[in-house]
């Protein structure tokens, strides 16, 4: 019973080490691989302020969840899908440019709503269990997605343009070009510093993103998502409808998911129509905890600082395989591992952490009635 | 605050049964606007009950509803959710605090009552996308904390806050209502230090002066008598006595609550019995069980008595046997013949020869998708290793199936459990019946302390005597040690041969069952019993 | 009769109901379009025994209150290493097959038991934790594979390269050493596979045999009500780890009776998702996030393997293109979705 936990550290920079571990160690790890991947400071910079444009925006939309205490939104695989069709369609009607972007946004909007909500209903049925059932829930609609993409479209659904569809004649191909619609957001401001393109009209559309949820936090409505986020049970008792929240944060988190998706393939300007949305939710969420957030807070310092850090592994990773043992695979697996781990990592301490708080609460309010009692120095409560 | 009517709240026969059991039988209840009522009464008297009926508690609905009126600040109402009481005006403050941890206390203070900024959105969207206006809520909740007058700070997180001024903060929210007309605090000091507790009881005086109506459900003699304008005392469902404090003293309170006195012929027919040896000595026992916690506890009990432990809901008492048998975490010095015993190992206490009929019947009591024969014997085989063949030289425990399902039915003959037979689950008996079960699950490991906790709670009344002969027959025959832990005070002074009263955590006093009924009550309320009386003159502030 | 219809439909549940109906439906199909009835039920036999114990390994760890185990992998990896170990040993026949057993077993022990210690601290997380757990352990090997120094030219990179190759053949090792152990072959068409069929059910007895001892009953306990375990004098945390130990022991057994059949072990990033086909399966057959039983592996890796065995061939026949993996995603998955999400109990 007097065992030390970890988390009853009082010294606040202890505390720091804790909270931060994830990033921390990361930090580190990579201070390691930089100079081994021989890599050029101003390669990484420029491979970096790309990663941070294109990738930003959907891993933003991972924060709202957590705020409503829903903890990693892994069905924002969902809403990603939803901006691929939107852009399936747009190449199939051929329209290019800054139009072509606006279009696919606008036509996926409804789609993503409607997942969005359907995954908040899934969700709210799963209470406990919200991860593992979006986790699965993203795997039950990419099959889905297959069935309509390979099958439905070009058959039930109508496609012109057949350089996008199988030599079959229905089913999407494997792979789309976006060429007509490539970086047309990166390059809508175009700015060059010491021969570096800046995304400016990227890196706006993400600030405007950023200040939607600062904002956003400060209504009415934030105050009760964060009061659901923070206790379900009070929320209910004082009149909230905590269903109706969470799914609303579900589905708010699934539209700018889609949207951040257009904006990523953009940016690569083909898309594997259907593998780009697989890995999506664990690298999103991978990196989101790696800037250090948690299952119960995520804050957008969080998302760019997570960006920076694993972005940054992934580059130097194979290279840095190849320096320390001869094989540059090694390095992919690394990457990967680093991947799952983090996740992994963090699900697992901030579960024990949060078992350990309920006892240590526990023990703290006995111990303080027992110093009552002790000092009043009285046997039965009340003096008579 | 000018009102229409004399009374605030009229509440006019109020009756009220669940399933056949009448827990309240036409009770008044009035309030006057800036009046304190206090209600007293033992566990089950009906006051929980009288005020979720109140609230529009969706339990009373769901269960046949009630019989008379409500008429609140004139008009009749019967609300459909605590939801719709609260936005009547009014408010309820209670023991788990209805707050957010991670939120300030001005957040708390303000939820879902935010003043917001109005802006060009919310025309479309609806005012929930209005930015909260954070100047004037903390402007407002400072105007009620100042009503309370004490030091909160407004910006403080709720779960660095001392206990005390969470409950401020909770009373605060309430009173930041401005349209709150009658508060409702269900034993608001009961986790509070002394200080915190004065303060509160200030407070209350001073919203009273401001004209809020209260009523005040507390156990704690002086805090009623110092504060309330009226007390009432509850019994088995109606209204035993109005009461004045300035008027009244312990003495009278205490009889009204408790004051049934048991059929003469009962009486002169016990037999006082002596013992000698001491079988189980508890030393400032300490139990860490939500809603139950004990606070350094102490007493003695001897071999082969039926020893009670009584006391109103929430003060220790279920705390003692969980914490003795490990199923709570627990401190202290507990001696079983003489030789001290670990604590914090179920596994332990249970081979030493004690255990344990928990009042959780369906949590803690049964395996309810399992056979009955497998909740018979499931405690003994894993102990004693009952109804287990070894093979292999004892590395593999094979279970008797046989064995088990033929000790089930000495059982369910003996204790007569109504049910298809030993195969069936015990999540399909009735409440009695699965309280049988759980008898059964302890008689078989032949204990030589046995604690029994609530053991007739919901129990119909033909198998409450069953129960009750069951477990006097088992003493007698095989001499074992009981220790009977219950709410309903009739049944211990039938059945005990001493009875303990558990009050704040701490034994208040042990009594033999043909004391006075104003003892016991007295020794619930926090008086210890053969001390000074309490002097009431002060009256209030 | 309608009532009744009903309370068996949402007793079983309607999407257990569809399956087996679409099931039955392909069925009566494959004749209709050519495909050899009998062929056909063979084949499910034969799949039923490759998978039939990776199945059977989720049962204890569900009976405990452990949940679906989603770190399957964990197991599946045990039973590699005890695979190429064998493989390296030069170990054939059965010998080699028993080998691979024993070895496992012994890596099953050690990972199991610091599988269990971890859910221990987490517990009521168990399941996403599991997940990534199982993914990180994958993509971990992936780097040991590269590693660990194995010598056998059976199993390393051609061309003088280090390092496991990705698919390694167990031909002349231990390949259908089960399968073709007192092979019952009637015709062309059937070849029945008794011994891995044997096996399964020898498994199938331990396993009931372990739930009849007073270990095994004191797991059934932890897992109906784990309170009431704790109040009974057992040490819930133990018996946790030792229903985890059991099933990633039985899940290493499972992963070498799978390949023993389909002739290769599968290295790398081949284990990754094999948790979601088993938990699909024991789902399918009727168990749920808290209860599981032995009928529910039988009857759900037949129907699981019926729909895997007879939709590619049925309905490519019919619409001339390849849904199935498509419509196993979805029906796997699904089912996993629909248990996750039905946690409404019945309290009387």
């Amino acid at each position: 019973m007097k065992k030390q936990s970890i988390t009853k550290a009082t010294n606040p920079g202890v505390r720091f080490l804790i909270n931060y571990s994830v990033p921390i160690i990361f930090t580190i790890l990579i201070a390691f691989a930089i100079p081994l991947s021989g890599l050029s400071g101003e390669y990484l910079v420029r491979e970096l302020m790309t990663r941070l444009a294109r990738n930003s925006f959907i891993i933003l939309a991972l924060l709202i969840p957590v705020m409503a205490g829903m903890g990693m939104n892994f069905s924002i695989v969902l809403g990603a899908m939803a901006g691929e069709i939107g852009l399936i369609f747009i190449t199939d009607w051929q329209i290019v440019g800054m139009p072509g972007i606006l279009l696919a946004m606008l036509i996926s909007t409804p789609l993503a709503i409607l997942l969005g909500y359907f995954g908040g209903m899934v969700l709210n049925r799963a209470k406990g269990k919200e991860m593992v059932t979006g986790f699965m829930l993203a795997f039950l609609m990419n099959g889905i997605y297959q069935l309509v993409v390979l099958y439905g479209m070009g058959n039930i659904i109508p496609i012109s343009n057949s350089s996008i569809l199988l030599p079959r004649e229905y089913g999407i191909r494997n792979a789309i070009s976006l060429l007509e619609v490539r970086q047309v957001l990166d390059r809508l401001v175009p700015l060059k510093i010491g021969g570096i393109l800046i995304p400016v009209a990227s890196f706006l559309v993400i600030a405007t993103l950023c200040v939607f949820i600062i904002w956003f936090k400060k209504t009415k409505l934030g105050q009760e998502i964060r009061s659901v986020g923070q206790d379900n049970d009070v929320a209910r008792v004082l009149g909230i409808n905590v269903g109706k929240t969470r799914i609303l944060s579900i589905t708010i988190s699934t539209v700018l998911a889609c949207y951040g998706q257009i904006i990523f393939l953009q940016n690569i300007g083909t898309m594997n129509t259907y593998n780009s949305h697989e890995q999506v939710g664990v690298f999103a969420i991978a990196a989101l905890l790696v800037g250090g957030a948690s299952v119960s807070k995520a804050t957008i310092p969080n998302v760019f600082i997570g960006v920076i850090l694993f972005h940054t592994m992934f580059l130097v990773s194979p290279r840095a395989g190849k320096a320390l043992i001869g094989q540059a695979q090694l390095g992919e697996y690394f990457r990967v591992f680093v991947s799952y781990g983090v996740i992994a990592f963090s699900l697992a301490l901030y579960a024990w952490r949060k078992r350990v708080e309920k006892e240590n609460e526990r023990r703290k309010a006995m111990a303080l009635k027992r110093v009552l009692l002790q000092s009043t120095n009285t046997a039965g409560g009340n003096k008579f | 605050m000018e009102s229409k009517e004399k009374y605030l709240l009229k509440m006019e026969h109020i009756s009220k049964d669940f399933y056949g059991n009448q827990v309240l039988k036409n009770v008044d209840l009035f309030v006057k606007p800036g009046e304190i009522i206090g209600l007293v009464g033992e566990n089950g008297a009906g006051k929980s009950t009288l005020m979720n009926i109140l609230f529009g508690d969706t339990t009373i609905h769901e269960t046949g509803g009630f019989k008379g009126r409500v008429i609140f600040d004139g008009e009749e109402v019967n609300f459909s959710s605590p939801i719709d009481a609260i936005n009547a005006g009014i408010g309820m403050v209670h023991q788990e605090f209805v707050l957010i941890s991670g939120f300030t206390a001005t957040e708390n203070i303000l939820l879902t009552k935010e003043p917001t900024r109005y802006n060009l959105l919310s025309e479309v969207f609806g005012d929930k996308l209005n930015v909260l206006d954070r100047k004037e809520m903390k402007k407002r909740a400072i105007e009620a904390i100042e009503m309370l007058e004490v030091e909160l700070d407004p910006e403080m997180i709720v779960k660095e806050m001392p206990v005390g001024y969470k409950q401020f903060t909770e009373i605060a929210r309430e009173v930041n209502k401005k349209s709150t007309k009658l508060l409702v605090l269900d034993e608001p000091t009961a986790v509070l230090t002394e200080s915190e507790a004065d303060i509160v009881m200030k407070v209350i005086k001073k919203l009273a002066a401001k004209g809020v109506s209260i009523i005040f459900i507390s156990h704690r003699l002086q805090e009623i008598l110092d504060s309330c304008d009226k007390i009432i005392v509850l019994r088995d469902g109606s209204i035993q006595k109005e009461l004045i404090p300035s008027k009244t003293n312990p003495r009278e309170i205490a009889e009204n609550m408790v004051g049934r006195e048991l059929v003469k012929d009962i009486w002169e027919s016990k037999e006082i019995r002596k013992f000698e040896e001491t079988i189980l000595e508890v030393n400032k026992l300490w139990v860490n069980m939500p809603g139950e916690q004990v606070n350094g506890a102490s007493f003695k009990v001897n071999k082969g008595e039926i020893f009670g432990i009584g006391g109103l809901t929430g003060q220790g008492k279920l705390g003692i046997a969980n914490g003795i048998m490990g199923l709570y975490m627990a401190e202290g010095e507990v001696k079983f013949k003489g030789k001290s015993i670990h604590l914090n190992n179920p596994k332990y206490v249970l081979e030493q020869g004690m255990a344990f009929v928990s009042e959780d019947r369906h949590g803690l009591g049964l395996l309810l998708d399992q056979p009955i024969f497998w909740n018979i014997a499931f405690t003994a085989m894993q102990i004693k290793d009952n109804f287990t063949k070894s093979l292999l030289g004892g590395i593999i425990k094979w279970r008797d199936d046989k064995a088990m399902i033929e000790v089930a039915r000495e059982y369910i003959e003996a204790l007569e459990i109504k049910c298809v037979n030993e195969k069936q689950f015990s999540r399909e008996l009735s409440g009695g019946n699965q309280q049988k079960l759980c008898m059964a699950k302890v008689f078989v490991l032949r204990p030589e302390i046995m604690f029994i906790s609530e053991p007739t709670r919901g129990i119909d009344v033909g198998a409450k005597s069953l129960v009750l002969d069951t477990l006097r027959g088992y003493n007698s025959k095989y001499g074992t040690t009981i220790i009977m832990i219950s709410s309903e005070l009739e049944e211990l002074r039938l059945t005990c041969d001493r009875i303990a009263i558990v009050n704040e955590g701490q034994i208040a006093g042990i009594l033999p069952p043909t004391a006075k009924s104003v003892e016991f009550g007295l020794l619930m309320l926090g008086k210890k019993s053969e001390t000074e009386e309490v002097f009431t003159d002060e009256g209030k502030d | 009769m309608k009532e009744k219809i009903k309370n068996i439909i949402e007793n079983v549940g309607l999407p257990r109901v569809i399956i087996f109906f679409f099931l039955v439906l392909l069925f009566i199909l494959a004749p209709v379009v050519g495909i050899r009835l009998d062929a056909s039920i063979n084949d499910v036999i034969v799949r039923f025994g490759m998978n039939g114990i990776l199945v059977l390994s989720l049962v204890p760890m569900v009976k405990s209150g452990c949940g679906l185990n989603f770190g399957l992998q964990l197991g599946i990896i045990a039973g590699l290493l005890g695979a190429v170990t064998s493989i390296e040993l030069e170990v054939t026949g059965f010998a080699g097959f028993f080998t691979a057993i024993g070895i496992a077993i012994l890596v099953a022990v050690v990972l199991g038991f610091l599988y269990g210690t971890l859910l221990n601290k987490i517990k009521g997380d168990e399941m996403v934790v599991a997940t990534y757990v199982g993914f990180s352990s994958v993509s971990f090997m992936c780097i040991m594979w590269l590693i660990l120094p194995f010598k056998s030219p059976n199993m390393i990179w051609p061309f003088g390269g280090t390092g496991l190759r990705t698919t390694i053949s167990n031909q002349g090792y231990w390949f259908h050493v089960l399968t073709d152990f007192l092979q019952i072959k009637i015709g062309n068409h059937i070849a029945f596979p008794t011994g891995t069929i044997l096996f399964f059910a020898l498994l199938v007895f331990l396993v009931w045999i372990f739930f009849r001892t007073k270990t095994g009953t004191a797991i059934v306990a932890v897992g109906s009500n784990p309170e009431y375990a704790k109040s009974c004098g057992v040490n819930v945390d133990k018996i946790r780890i030792i229903s985890v130990m059991l099933s990633t022991i039985i899940a290493a057994i499972g992963i070498i009776v799978y390949q023993e059949s389909f002739g290769f072990v599968q290295l790398y990033m081949a284990p990754l998702y094999m948790a979601f086909p088993a938990i699909a399966a024991l789902l399918l057959g009727g168990a749920s996030v808290g209860k599981a039983s032995i009928i529910n592996v039988i009857i759900g890796v037949f129907l699981f393997q019926g729909i895997l065995t007879m939709t590619p061939s049925v309905i490519n026949n019919i619409i001339k293109s390849d849904m199935s993996e498509s419509i196993r995603i979805v029906v796997s998955n699904g089912m996993i979705v629909y248990a996750l999400t039905r946690t409404i109990r019945v309290r009387s």
